[in-house]
């Protein structure tokens, strides 16, 4: 069973686990690290040829693929870097301030 | 059947065989005076097949506690040994294995820091990591320090506790004289001291668990460390309970504070470490001329003794307290400000008065002891105390 800290912000010292320890894995996923971006990546559908190479350069494997093919970012853990857009050969990715207004990429 | 066995041996030789008889899986250790004997001695033991734990050699004390945390995250029961700098090193990983709550046992030899250099007695290393959450258990004799050894392997992983425990003897004085002393045969300490059950162990294929994870910005940092002040306050009970239930195996006793002659005491020196026998000497000479002199002997300086301590004290009309250290620019030394705050709270004040002494193992001659108790007299029939501190013997 996994690990259940949906509650976490109301435990206690006693609820916590002993010499904070993690007892359970693979929750690397449910950390949300991607706070304090700054500018984030939005990719244009009709100039992305799918060629992955966004996917294989993501520093933080925050490129979403279904069925081999580009379909989101995972802004929980994008960081900003500006990576994808770098190597992207046919300029669909661009970073865009974060707070601006934008359509929604998730 | 308990047997016991009179031996004539050093504090260290009686430490490194309190340690073998607890029988550690891993001894991370690195050597330095006046500790070197209790490793070399656990060396020998390991070389010679008399005891069956992995002894790394480290390349120095701050890698020595960094293994001890590893070792003992793993869930192996971890030893070790320092002293001084070698404790100094080790700082940051000190308040690491408190805060992972890794029930490390590890034994100080009790010495000066530099600068100047100076590889004697005092008090200075020990008292520089009584913030680090480590439980801190002071011996005055090597038979003391032996005993103490063998219990904190128990109350370090009593699992109301799981903290790591510093079992110190005074260096030189201590640990290289030859004094006469009781060693309990392996078979009974074995079964005191129980097989051990690591909890959270990292090599423990039925659990899946992470060590050493960041708890910041708004995380449960905070609630941690309330965590670890709730154990180390349910430790006091351990090292109680623990303490009888070997005195009734060993037929010695031991409890957070050893009292003498504080039945009817007016006057009387808290002190901790081996000048306790020196003070007790002197006031067993004083009680036989009629003064009502005490002493008071602090073994568990963490967590502090302070009811035990205000119990013993309310009745005295002037208190000595002798430092063995310094805590510059404060009222006084570590014990000095930790045996104000435990009569703080008393109905009638008492005067109490600071002597720092002996460091970096300057010499504790019973004509010391007796200004200190004749300061008291004084004190009690009605003269000032001397104001700030008293450097005691210094020049």
């Amino acid at each position: 069973m996994k690990w259940d800290i949906s509650k976490i912000n109301e435990w206690k010292s006693d609820d916590f686990p002993l010499g904070a320890v993690i007892p359970d894995s693979g929750n690397s996923r449910d950390y949300v690290t991607g706070g304090w971006r700054s500018e984030r990546p939005v990719r244009d559908d009709d100039k992305c040829t799918q060629c992955l190479f966004c996917w294989v350069y993501c520093p933080d494997s925050s490129v979403n693929v279904v069925d081999e093919k580009v379909t989101t970012f995972n802004l929980d853990h994008c960081k900003g870097c500006g990576i994808c857009a770098k190597v992207c050969p046919s300029d669909a990715i661009t970073m865009v301030p974060e707070g601006c207004e934008l359509p929604e990429v998730r | 059947m308990p047997t016991q066995k009179t031996v004539a041996a050093t504090g260290n030789t009686l430490v490194a065989e309190a340690i073998r008889q607890c029988n550690p899986d891993v001894i991370p250790a690195y050597p330095i005076t006046p500790q070197t004997t209790v490793v070399e001695e656990l060396a020998k033991f390991v070389a010679n097949g008399k005891m069956h734990a992995e002894y790394v050699n480290v390349e120095s004390e701050h890698s020595a506690m960094s293994a001890a945390v590893g070792a003992s995250a793993a869930g192996a029961r971890v030893a070790t040994a320092t002293s001084s700098q070698g404790l100094a090193l080790m700082w940051e990983e000190l308040h690491v294995a408190a805060g992972m709550r890794l029930p490390i046992v590890m034994f100080n030899a009790n010495r000066a820091l530099s600068a100047p250099i100076n590889i004697h007695c005092d008090h200075s290393d020990v008292m520089g990591a009584r913030d680090t959450g480590w439980i801190i258990l002071f011996a005055e004799t090597a038979q003391e320090a032996y005993d103490n050894t063998i219990m904190s392997f128990r109350i370090a992983e009593n699992k109301d506790v799981l903290l790591p425990v510093m079992t110190t003897a005074d260096g030189f004085i201590t640990t290289h004289s030859i004094d006469r002393a009781e060693v309990m045969d392996d078979e009974t300490v074995a079964a005191f001291v129980g097989d051990y059950v690591p909890v959270n162990a990292l090599l423990d294929p039925s659990i899946t668990v992470s060590h050493g994870n960041f708890a910041g910005l708004g995380g449960p940092y905070f609630e941690f460390k309330r965590s670890e002040r709730m154990a180390i306050e349910r430790s006091r009970g351990v090292i109680k309970s623990v303490g009888e239930e070997w005195s009734k195996i060993s037929g010695r006793p031991f409890g957070m504070i050893e009292s003498f002659g504080m039945e009817d005491a007016e006057i009387a020196i808290v002190v901790i470490g081996s000048t306790a026998g020196n003070a007790r000497h002197v006031a067993r000479d004083l009680r036989a001329k009629g003064v009502k002199a005490g002493v008071v002997k602090v073994r568990c300086f963490r967590p502090f003794p302070y009811a035990e301590l205000a119990a013993v004290l309310s009745g005295v009309k002037a208190v000595a307290v002798m430092d063995r250290s310094e805590s510059f620019g404060a009222e006084g030394g570590p014990l000095f400000l930790e045996v104000r705050s435990a009569l703080y709270d008393l109905a009638t004040r008492i005067p109490v008065v600071d002597y720092i002494y002996g460091l970096g193992g300057s010499d504790v001659k019973t004509e010391l002891i007796d200004r200190v108790f004749n300061d008291l007299s004084d004190i009690a029939s009605g003269a000032a105390s001397p104001s700030g501190l008293v450097y005691l013997g210094a020049r």
